[in-house]
C-alpha cells in the first residue's frame, strides 16, 4: 500500500477537473491512498515565483513542511506545481540563508526531507510497472500515442534528476505496460507556450501547433499528457489551429490518469471525457478499447 | 655579523604601482644586519643586476636580497648574479612582492606596502642564516624517451635522433601514426594527411637511433633529470615480431567479428588478429584478447593455422623492463569530447549523428566506405549535412569553457571536402564565432563560404530529432534572428578537444602538474612553453593545450631542442638543497629511513667519538631530492634541510609574528 | 563599530610545487584577496614539522593555513600524504590545548588553481576573524 500527499493544485479543481476526477479512481483502484494536503496553498507557478524569490519558495513551504513533519511523499498531477515544489525543495536544501529567510516568512523552517514526486513518476516508478501491468483488465491494444512530456517534467535535471532531459522514456513505457504503443516523435519535451496563454496567443497557436501536426505525422491516435496546462493548450486550441491552418487534426489529447483507468476497464462517463475539447470516444471505440 | 644588501624592484609599475618601494628600501635599512638598500625599476635587467654585484663589491655585502617576483620566476637569475658579484649563490633570497602582493592586493596600497616590507623583512631574517653551499653535479644519461608516437612524439624523436642521441617511442596503440594517421586531408593546403604522415612514420622507424615500442605503456617512473629509471611495459601482441613477415593472412582469416574498430572510430568491424591500418608502422598484427574466440572460448586458433612462420604465440606474456633515461617528452595527444554530454544532438540515439572523427574516417579514401560518405544507418549518400560547431568547446555549462582551435578549421575542411566530392549536397555550418588565427587560414574559411557554398549559420542547435529517416535540426540563425530548422540527412558533431582520458594518470608517474581538464601545465605560459616543472621532461602537442599539426610540429621541435641542450653537457649541476643529519643528535629511530619517499637515506653505525659506534641515519647526497619529510619526521631533530633550514623558518614565523 | 581595525596576522606555508606556484597564478590572474596572510614558502607538506604550526600560534598569530599538493599530484610523491596524517592529530591536538578550530586551516592547491588559492584565502581570513570577534566580545 503506497501512501502519498496529495497536493491537486488550482486547476485540478477548474479547467482538468477530469485529470484530479481520473487520478482519484485510478489511484483508489490500485491501492495508492492519496491524502489531500489540508489547507494547501497556491504553489506559485503563477507570477510569483518570477517576482520574487523569497514568494516562490514561501508558498511551496508550507507543504513541504507538511510532508517534512508526516514523513509522507507528496505527489503533484499538475507539472508546474511539481516544478515548484521540487524546486522550492532544492533551494532550500542547497540554500541555507534562503532556507532560513522563508521560515522567517512561514513561520516555521523547512529542513529539507520532504520527497516530491510527479504522478506520472509515481505510477512508474513508485507503483512500477510490473504491478501495473498485472493490474491491466482491458489492454489498450492497437492504439498509437504520442507521449508528450512538456517543459516542466524532465527540467531542470538537477533537480527531476529523472529519465533523459531530451528524449524521456518513463511515460512510453507506462503507456506501453498499459498495451499501448508508442510512436517516435520529435516534440515531447518541447514548450506549448502554456506561459503566453494570455499575452500572446499567437506564440501559442504557433508551438502548440507544431506539436499537435508532428504527432499526427508520426502517426499518433492521441497523445498523452500528464499536465493541466499542456492539456488545456493541445485540447482547447486544436479547433483553433485548425481553422487557421485549415487542416484537420483531431488529435484527442488524453491523460495519464485517464489512459490508466481505461486499461483498468473504466468507462467514458467514469473518466469524463465529456470534459475534453476533442472527444477521445471515437477513436477509442475505433480502436474496440471503449 | 652578516652585511646584507636589499634590492627592491619597481618591476615598471607593477610593484611600485601599489607599493611604495622608497619606503620598502628605507625601512630595510632600519633592520640589523642591512648595510645597503636600494630600489630600481627593473633589477633583472642588465643595469639592475649590475647595480647588485657592483653594490656587493662596494659595501663588502655577503649576502642579498632581492624585493622583487616569484622566486620562480628569477630565482636563478638573481643567483647567477650573486656568483657573480662574488658571493655563493645560495647566499641569496627572494621577496615575492609581486604575484603574492602588488598583483593580489591593488586594493589596499597602505596594506601592500605594510605586507611587502613584512616579506622583505622575512627574506632578510631566512638569508641571515643561509649558508654557503658547494655545487652538485649528476651525470647525464644521453637517451630520451618519447611518450606518445602521434606526429608530437615523431617529429620530437626525429629531431632527438639526427642530433646523434638515442630515442626510445613509447605507444600504446599497436601503430604509431596516431590521430593524424585518422585524418583526410588537412587545412588550410587540402593535402592529404597520410601523404606528409607515413613518410615520417617509416623514417622514424629505419633511423638507427630511434627504437619503436608500441603497444607498450610507461608504468613506474623513478629518478631524476639525467637520470630516470622508467618502467615499460610491452602488452602481450601474441605475435612473435621476429618470425611475422607482415603478410596479413591471419587478420584476412580471423572469423570473430566481436571488435570495433578503434581506427575507424568504431564505425566499421575490425578482426580479433589485426593492424589498426594498412600503412600500420611496423606492420605486425596483435591479438585483442577481448575479442578473440580463442582466448574467449578455447576453440579456434585459425590464425596459428594458416600462419606460414609460425608466429602466432598464445602463451606470449606481458614483458615489464625497467631502463635509464636522460630526458623524457610527454607527447599523449587528445581525445575529442564526449558527444553524449549533449543529450539534445541524440549522438548514440540517432546513427546519421556522427563524431568529427567518424566522418574523417568516412570520407577518407582508406576508410571503411573507402571515401563514399553514406548515412551509417542506411548506406545511402546524404543530401544535406549539417555541422555543429563547439561541442564540448566555449561551454561553461558542459565545463568546457576553453576553444579547441582546430574545429572552425577542420569544419570548414571538412565541408569543402563534402562540396568537392558531391558538388550537389547542401553543407550548413551552425557556429558561434569562426576562429581561423593562423596562416591562409581566414582564407581557407572564406572559400568554403565564397568559392565552395558552404553555409554557415551563426547560432547554436538547440534540438536535433528524428522524423521518419531525417534529421530535423533546430537551431537559432542570431544574425537574422530566427529560428531555423533544417531537415538534414546527417549531422557532423565538430568535437571539441580534451586530454587523453589516461593523461593524469601518467602526469601522476612523472609529478608534472596538470590543469583541470588534465592537460599538461607547461613551467611558464609564455617564457617556458615546453619544460614542465619536473627538469627533464618536456611536453609536445595537444597534450599540453589544444593545437593544431603546424604548431603541434613547431613544439615537437622546441621540445626536442630542450632535450639536446639537456644532451649537451657531460655533467649537470643540480641543487644543494637537500637533507643532513648531524649524527651527534641523532638516535637512530630510523623514522627518516622510513619515510623517505627516495631511499636516500642510508642507516649506519658510525663512530662518533673514539670508540663509540653509533647506529645513526646518513644521508646519500646524490639520490636527496630535497622534500623535507625526514625533517618533518624527525622526533630530535637531527636532521636538517639547507636552504629551507629550520633556524630559517622558525625566523620567518617569528617575523611574520611580530 | 570598529571591526578590523587591526589587521590579522595569518602564516601560510605553501609548498613550493603547487599551492606556492598556485598562489602566483591567483597574482596573475590578478585575483584580489585580503593581505592578511603573510607566505613562508617550503618544498612541501611533508617538511611541516607541526612543530612550526605550534610556534606561529606560540608567537602570536591569529591564523594559520598550510596549503600542498592534492591527493596523489605530490612532487615528491607522498610528503602531502605525511602531512594530512599530521594534520589529522594535530588539529585535535590544537584543539585540545584551547586554540580554536577556525584558527587553522589546510587546503590542497594545484599550481594551476589560482582562483581557487584567493578563495581559499578568503575563507582563512573570514573564520579567523569570526574567532577573533567572538573572542573579543
Amino acid at each position: 500500500m503506497v501512501k502519498l500527499g496529495y497536493f491537486p493544485g488550482c486547476s485540478l479543481s477548474s479547467t482538468a477537473k477530469e485529470y484530479d476526477i481520473s487520478t482519484r479512481i485510478v489511484c483508489e483502484d490500485l491501492g495508492i491512498e492519496l491524502v489531500e494536503i489540508p489547507h494547501w496553498v497556491c504553489c506559485g507557478a503563477t507570477s510569483a515565483h518570477i517576482t520574487s524569490d523569497i514568494a516562490a519558495n514561501a508558498l511551496p513551504a508550507k507543504t513541504l513542511i507538511w510532508a517534512e513533519k508526516n514523513n509522507i511523499p507528496i505527489t503533484s498531477p499538475c507539472s508546474a506545481c511539481f516544478s515548484r515544489l521540487a524546486i522550492a525543495h532544492h533551494t532550500m536544501a542547497t540554500d541555507e540563508e534562503m532556507r532560513k529567510d522563508v521560515g522567517e516568512v512561514v513561520g516555521e523552517e523547512y529542513h529539507g526531507g520532504a520527497k516530491v514526486l510527479h504522478l506520472a513518476r509515481v505510477f512508474y516508478e513508485t507503483y512500477g510497472l510490473e504491478a501495473l501491468k498485472a493490474k491491466v483488465k482491458k489492454p489498450l491494444k492497437g492504439l498509437k500515442v504520442a507521449s508528450y512530456y512538456g517543459c516542466l517534467m524532465t527540467r531542470p535535471p538537477e533537480v527531476c534528476d529523472f529519465d533523459r532531459i531530451e528524449n524521456p522514456m518513463f511515460m512510453d513505457k507506462t503507456v506501453q505496460a498499459l498495451g499501448a504503443e508508442t510512436v517516435k516523435w520529435g516534440y515531447k519535451t518541447e514548450c506549448c507556450g502554456a506561459a503566453f496563454s494570455l499575452t500572446k496567443k499567437e506564440a501559442v497557436l504557433k508551438l502548440t501547433g507544431d506539436i499537435l501536426s508532428d504527432a499526427k505525422e508520426c502517426g499518433a491516435d492521441v497523445i498523452v499528457v500528464a499536465c493541466p496546462l499542456c492539456h488545456a493548450n493541445l485540447d482547447s486550441r486544436q479547433r483553433e489551429i485548425e481553422r487557421k491552418s485549415g487542416k484537420k487534426i483531431g488529435l484527442p489529447i488524453i491523460y495519464i490518469s485517464q489512459m490508466i483507468g481505461l486499461a483498468l476497464g473504466y468507462n467514458a462517463l467514469d473518466m469524463a471525457f465529456k470534459k475534453h475539447f476533442v472527444d477521445p470516444v471515437k477513436v477509442l471505440k475505433e480502436k474496440g478499447i471503449l | 655579523m652578516a652585511r646584507i644588501g636589499v634590492f627592491v624592484c619597481h618591476c615598471g609599475t607593477n610593484i611600485a604601482g601599489v607599493v611604495d618601494v622608497k619606503r620598502v628600501a628605507e625601512y630595510a635599512l632600519t633592520l640589523p644586519g642591512v648595510k645597503y638598500a636600494i630600489d630600481y625599476k627593473y633589477m633583472c635587467s642588465d643595469p639592475g643586476q649590475n647595480a647588485i654585484i657592483e653594490a656587493v663589491k662596494e659595501h663588502k655585502l655577503d649576502r642579498i636580497v632581492v624585493t622583487a617576483c616569484s622566486p620562480r620566476m628569477h630565482e636563478g637569475t638573481f643567483r647567477k648574479a650573486a656568483e657573480r658579484s662574488g658571493i655563493n649563490q645560495y647566499m641569496s633570497e627572494m621577496a615575492n612582492v609581486r604575484e603574492h602582493d602588488s598583483w593580489v592586493h591593488s586594493d589596499d596600497k597602505e596594506a601592500a606596502t605594510l605586507k611587502a616590507m613584512k616579506l622583505m623583512e622575512m627574506s632578510v631574517a631566512k638569508v641571515r642564516r643561509s649558508e654557503a653551499l658547494s655545487k652538485m653535479y649528476a651525470t647525464v644519461e644521453k637517451r630520451a624517451l618519447v611518450i606518445g608516437g602521434g606526429i608530437a612524439g615523431i617529429q620530437a624523436a626525429l629531431d632527438i635522433a639526427e642530433a646523434g642521441h638515442k630515442v626510445v617511442i613509447v605507444e600504446k596503440d599497436p601503430s604509431i601514426g596516431g590521430r593524424m594517421a585518422q585524418l583526410d586531408k588537412t587545412f588550410p593546403t587540402l593535402d592529404c594527411s597520410a601523404c606528409i604522415l607515413t613518410p615520417k612514420m617509416v623514417a622514424a622507424s629505419q633511423h638507427p637511433n630511434i627504437e619503436l615500442r608500441v603497444y607498450s605503456e610507461v608504468v613506474e617512473v623513478n629518478g631524476y633529470v639525467g637520470n630516470f629509471d622508467i618502467k615499460i611495459k610491452k602488452k602481450a601482441s601474441s605475435v612473435d615480431n621476429k618470425k611475422c613477415i607482415s603478410c596479413g593472412v591471419c587478420t584476412l582469416k580471423c572469423p570473430s567479428k566481436r571488435a570495433q574498430s578503434e581506427f575507424d572510430e568504431k564505425i566499421a568491424p575490425r578482426k580479433a588478429i589485426y593492424t589498426p591500418f594498412p600503412q600500420a608502422v611496423p606492420n605486425k598484427p596483435v591479438i585483442d584478447r577481448e575479442a578473440c574466440t580463442f582466448f574467449l572460448t578455447g576453440k579456434c586458433r585459425i590464425c596459428e593455422k594458416v600462419c606460414p612462420t609460425q608466429a602466432i604465440d598464445f602463451n606470449q606474456q606481458d614483458e615489464v623492463v625497467t631502463e635509464k633515461f636522460g630526458a623524457v617528452v610527454l607527447a599523449t595527444g587528445f581525445d575529442i569530447f564526449d558527444s553524449n554530454v549533449y543529450g539534445e544532438y541524440g549522438y548514440g540515439e540517432y546513427k546519421d549523428v556522427v563524431t568529427s572523427l567518424q566522418f574523417e574516417r568516412l570520407i577518407n579514401s582508406s576508410g571503411p566506405t573507402e571515401g563514399h560518405v553514406v548515412r551509417l544507418s542506411d548506406k545511402k549518400e546524404p543530401k544535406n549535412l549539417v555541422w555543429i560547431q563547439c561541442v564540448g568547446s566555449r561551454d561553461e555549462s558542459k565545463g568546457r569553457p576553453y576553444c579547441s582551435r582546430v574545429c572552425c578549421m577542420y569544419t570548414a575542411k571538412q565541408a569543402m571536402l563534402m562540396k568537392e566530392h558531391y558538388p550537389e549536397v547542401n553543407c550548413y555550418v551552425f557556429y558561434i564565432d569562426i576562429r581561423a588565427a593562423g596562416k591562409n587560414y581566414e582564407e581557407f574559411v572564406q572559400k568554403a563560404q565564397n568559392e565552395y557554398g558552404v553555409i554557415y549559420l551563426r547560432g547554436r542547435v538547440s534540438k536535433i530529432y528524428e522524423k521518419k529517416d531525417k534529421l530535423i535540426v533546430r537551431g537559432a540563425d542570431t544574425l537574422s534572428g530566427s529560428q531555423v530548422e533544417i531537415v538534414a540527412d546527417m549531422v557532423v558533431l565538430a568535437n571539441g578537444l580534451e586530454p587523453r582520458k589516461d593523461a593524469k594518470s601518467l602526469a601522476q608517474l612523472f609529478h608534472v602538474s596538470y590543469d583541470q581538464y588534465g592537460f599538461f601545465t607547461e613551467l611558464h605560459p609564455k617564457l617556458g612553453p615546453v619544460e614542465t616543472a619536473i627538469a627533464g621532461v618536456f611536453v609536445a602537442g595537444a597534450c599540453q593545450a589544444c593545437k593544431d599539426i603546424p604548431d603541434t610540429v613547431a613544439q615537437a621541435g622546441a621540445a626536442a631542442s630542450k632535450v639536446l641542450g639537456l644532451f649537451s653537457k657531460e655533467k649537470m649541476e643540480v641543487e644543494p638543497l637537500i637533507a643532513k643529519v648531524d649524527p651527534l643528535v641523532c638516535s637512530g629511530c630510523e623514522t627518516c629511513y622510513n619515510v623517505c619517499p627516495y631511499s636516500a637515506i642510508e642507516m649506519e653505525d658510525r663512530e662518533v667519538s673514539r670508540g663509540n659506534l653509533k647506529h645513526v641515519a646518513k644521508v646519500l647526497d646524490s639520490v636527496c631530492k630535497g622534500c623535507g619529510a625526514c625533517v618533518g619526521a624527525c622526533y630530535s631533530k637531527a636532521v636538517d634541510l639547507k636552504g629551507f633550514s629550520e633556524r630559517q623558518v622558525y625566523d620567518q614565523i617569528e617575523t611574520v609574528t611580530q | 563599530m570598529e571591526v578590523k581595525e587591526k589587521k590579522l596576522n595569518i602564516v601560510g606555508f605553501l609548498c613550493n610545487w603547487c599551492s606556492y606556484a598556485g598562489a602566483d597564478l591567483t597574482g596573475l590572474g590578478r585575483n584580489i584577496y585580503p593581505a592578511d596572510i603573510k607566505i613562508i614558502r617550503i618544498p612541501c607538506t611533508g617538511r611541516m614539522d607541526p612543530m612550526m604550526v605550534i610556534e606561529a600560534f606560540h608567537k602570536g598569530a591569529d591564523g594559520v593555513l598550510v596549503s600542498g599538493c592534492h591527493p596523489g599530484d605530490c612532487h615528491y610523491s607522498e610528503g602531502n600524504y605525511y602531512w594530512r596524517r599530521r594534520y589529522a592529530h594535530l588539529k585535535e591536538l590544537l584543539d585540545f590545548f584551547g586554540i580554536d578550530k577556525r584558527r587553522f586551516h589546510a587546503s590542497w592547491v594545484s599550481a594551476s588553481e589560482g582562483k581557487k588559492f584567493a578563495e581559499v584565502v578568503k575563507k582563512v581570513v573570514t573564520e579567523t576573524q569570526d574567532w577573533k570577534d567572538s573572542n573579543s566580545k
